[in-house]
């Protein structure tokens, strides 16, 4: 049994306004796979992934306690280097957020303010991460395009791209592909399957359908619980809670 | 790389902050350089009705007086011009005249007040005189037709924002019941922008009371005090323009040193009442518009 | 409840459409009536000023009392005072804008710098002028110079400058902000690499405006740091100098047997110089909007 990736233990989160995001969830999260968070809305998984790069630090929030480590690191703690973990965490968000500058510096950004100055290096790692994102071929006689001109499937790739080229040890994506066309869709999944080879991944899925296709391992939140958490088979197949069974099946949403 | 971003992050609080230094700093080098004329002539005198240096007469009423008379009256040009204006720019104007009106209004802010004053000299005055047959044309209307072309500018665009402001919502409520857009202009967005259009006009008032070369170049600078509608046609001193015309010629330290900055202390306090007022008023009208639509 | 007449019926005689029709007409020459002057005055002074510009008249040092001759110190004042008050009031403008944009949280702090930017924004620049001299002039002991009106100017440029800052960077969105942090940028490397560039025309806009104020004032700079007579050009920060505005205010009163050519022509520079800023400032507006990427 491998060492799981991100251990979490008890995570309570609730925000200025009352609202209770997570309501001491404990979770193992394992390395070089797709583990999936679903659920219908209002079930934390949101929170779930601000919580892991602490770009919930952003948020209004009133308390949150519990353990969340990845290997040595507590990632709660509030002497941790959080630029150094978003490094090593990185996050693609549902809709494309190209920031206003061309392909290129989109990509380089995260290691330009890591202090990468050498301009071979970062062409380097560009055209790499570019490359492993599947976006390298229809763009790269465009690199000095600004990013708003591309396609929103490419633009999401790239998106992508720019998590990539800081290398991190895991990828988080909140529905990535919820603004995206069938075409761009398939390309992403296609990302993340050879992808976890080399990354651990947690999916936050646009739909049940995502979910199932996608899942190694699988997380049904209902209202900041987790309700159930076993392999992807399992739990879209034969889940054992009644309430996972019910959402499955459709009985609610 | 975390204690650098920790300089930085204080030198940008820091630099924030600089606005209340600034204003501490005018208030204290003002009461510094104006208390002690309170100390200096008695508080009776300061309030009588005679502004005479050479003869040591420091009657602030007539300053006050003239102040007062000309703000008032440019106001009362001022607010049916610029609301006025700022209706038609932002509810009936067609998109091309919009272009060439919103410039020009632009244009009118930018104008230094001391080419108004020139202007006024050179155009205003004369033909005042020959209007009213006045002995001279240095009046407080003079004065106060200026100041309206300073002070409608500022009246346009904020109460051009405050129209902006009313949602849509209410204007096809107006219509859907059968009203013409007249009718929805007056029944139901000018009420609605009450608290902006306030904010115009407060504000309006505060930069006629503040504005200086142009009333010193066209107000005659006589000290009197307002002595019925007459006045108004009648040379008059405004607070500023004493300050400004007589600060050069008077000695560091003495007893009319001393008034002037009193006046500046006054000039002082007054422009913060109409500002902090003006911005709480603009402050009321955000939150009401929020209950408005929940 | 009020009933709004039918369309057909009517009011004191008049339809609903009618009375439409004539308070759109009353607005429309309300607007007339506010812009027709400023239109006027421009044409008037470029007929009466124009034909007395020419290179001579920007580039030579004034003879005969100020009557004949060039402008050329105080052409040169107005820019050693424009470039003096943007190196005092751009970056510190800068800074704070970015503070209140970007760092401060709502507290009791924050309001208390709002307002005190409010109030700066309000205070008379006649004040600001008596401000300068207490602070500046006497306490600091600077003298009456470029230094002293600089400083003065500064203060009272800050406000709009960091009220504009601070809006064009709320403009940028603020996902941007949230992409930059999430990829290991610190909250000011996101602010100079990505949001900051964004606001840049905004901020320009803001900066150009602020200026072009300062640069048309008169009484900040009247007693502390400008005079009439300089023989030769200023040759440094502690000397005092001629500026545009205040030679128009003294040449216009002071100055017996002016020439009227002068006189105009020296309006026209002023002018020339804050309407050029003007439009520079809309230029660079419309310019931004265009190439907007988000």
């Amino acid at each position: 049994m491998t060492e799981p990736k991100i251990q979490i233990r008890d995570l309570y989160l609730r925000y200025s306004d009352g609202k209770e995001a997570l309501k001491g969830i404990s979770l193992d999260i394992q390395p070089n796979l797709i583990t999936v968070a679903f659920g219908p809305s209002g079930g934390g998984k949101s929170s779930l992934v601000k919580v892991l790069n602490r770009l919930i630090d952003l948020s209004d929030v009133d308390e949150m306690r519990g353990e969340v480590r990845m290997g040595d690191l507590n990632i709660l703690g509030k002497d941790t280097d959080v630029v150094e973990l978003r490094r090593r965490i990185g996050v693609v968000f549902s809709r494309p957020i190209p920031l206003p500058l061309t392909i290129f510096e989109n990509v380089s950004f995260g290691l330009e303010v890591a202090g990468m100055r050498d301009k071979k290096k970062l062409s380097e790692r560009v055209e790499q991460a570019l490359r492993e994102a599947v976006l390298w071929d229809e763009i790269y006689d465009r690199l000095d395009d600004p990013a708003a001109s591309i396609s929103g499937g490419q633009q999401q790739r790239l998106c992508l791209a720019r998590v990539l080229a800081l290398k991190p040890e895991v990828i988080l994506l909140d529905e990535p592909t919820s603004a995206l066309d069938p075409v761009s869709t398939a390309k992403i999944e296609e990302f993340l399957e050879t992808a976890k080879q080399d990354y651990t991944i947690l999916l936050v899925p646009h739909n049940q359908q995502q979910a199932a296709r996608m899942a190694d391992q699988a997380a049904f939140f209902l209202q900041g619980e987790l309700v159930e958490y076993t392999d992807g088979e399992s739990m879209f197949i034969n889940p054992r809670d009644n309430r996972t069974q019910e959402y499955v099946q459709g009985r609610f949403g | 790389m975390k204690r650098s971003e920790k300089i930085i992050t204080n030198s940008v609080k820091i630099a924030g902050s600089s606005s209340i230094l600034f204003i501490l700093l005018i208030f204290v080098f003002l009461v510094r350089e104006g208390l002690p004329a309170l100390s200096e002539v008695s508080l009776k005198d300061l309030f009588s009705v005679r502004w005479y240096p050479i003869e040591d007469l420091f009657g602030l009423l007539p300053l006050i007086s003239g102040s007062l008379v000309v703000t008032f009256t440019s106001i009362l040009i001022a607010l049916p011009l610029g609301i006025g204006t700022a209706i038609y720019i932002g509810e009936i104007a067609p998109k091309n005249v919009k272009e060439i009106l919103k410039p020009t209004v632009e244009i009118m802010a930018g104008i230094p007040s001391v080419v108004l004053g020139f202007i006024g000299i050179q155009a205003l005055s004369p033909f005042l005189r020959e209007f009213f047959n006045l002995p001279t044309g240095l009046t407080a209307l003079s004065g106060s037709i200026l100041l309206a072309m300073i002070a409608i500018p500022s009246i346009v665009s904020i109460a051009e924002d405050a129209l902006y402001a009313v949602p849509n919502s209410y204007r096809d409520a107006s219509y859907a019941l059968g009203a013409t857009q007249w009718q929805t202009i007056w029944g139901v967005v000018l009420p609605a922008a009450r608290n902006g259009l306030l904010t115009a006009v407060m504000l309006g008032i505060g930069r006629s009371l503040g504005e200086t070369m142009a009333v010193m170049m066209v107000t005659g600078n006589a000290a009197t005090t307002f002595s019925g509608l007459k006045s108004v046609i009648m040379p008059v001193r405004t607070m500023t323009a004493t300050i400004a015309s007589e600060m050069g010629e008077v000695a560091s330290g003495s007893v009319h040193y001393h008034v002037l900055f009193f006046i500046g202390i006054i000039l002082f306090i007054f422009s913060l009442i109409i500002n902090i007022s003006s911005s709480t008023v603009q402050g009321k009208s955000k939150q009401e518009r929020g209950q408005v639509i929940s | 409840m009020r009933r709004y007449p039918e369309p057909k019926e009517s009011r004191f005689g008049i339809t609903r459409q009618q009375s439409q029709k004539i308070g759109f007409s009353f607005i429309r020459l309300i607007s007339l009536i506010t812009v027709l002057p400023i239109l006027g005055i421009i044409v008037y002074i470029i007929v009466k000023g124009g034909s007395h510009i020419s290179w001579e008249f920007l580039t030579s040092m004034p003879s005969d009392g100020m009557r004949a001759g060039g402008i050329l110190p105080a052409i040169v004042g107005t820019f050693y005072l424009m470039a003096g008050t943007a190196l005092f009031s751009i970056p510190l403008g800068i800074a704070a804008g970015i503070y209140l944009s970007e760092y401060a949280q709502d507290s009791y702090w924050t309001r208390f710098i709002r307002v005190a930017i409010i109030s700066l924004g309000g205070v008379p620049s006649v004040v600001y002028g008596l401000f300068g001299l207490g602070l500046f002039v006497l306490f600091c002991n600077f003298g009456i110079s470029i230094l002293s009106a600089s400083l003065t100017l500064s203060i009272m440029t800050l406000p709009v400058i960091i009220s504009t800052t601070e809006e064009a960077l709320r403009s940028v969105p603020y996902r941007f902000r949230v992409v930059g942090v999430s990829l290991g940028g610190t909250q000011w490397q996101t602010i100079t690499r990505v949001i900051l560039p964004q606001a840049l025309p905004g901020i320009l806009t803001g900066i150009i405006l602020g200026l072009e104020r300062a640069v048309g004032e008169t009484a900040p700079i009247l007693f502390t740091g400008a005079t009439f007579y300089l023989p030769h050009l200023p040759s440094s920060p502690l000397d005092a100098t001629m500026a545009l505005p205040y030679h128009i205010y003294v040449i216009s009163t002071q100055v017996p047997g002016m020439s009227s050519g002068v006189q105009y022509g020296t309006v026209l520079v002023l002018m020339v110089f804050v309407l050029g800023m003007n439009l520079i400032a809309s230029l660079i507006r419309s310019r931004a909007r265009a190439k907007r990427q988000w």
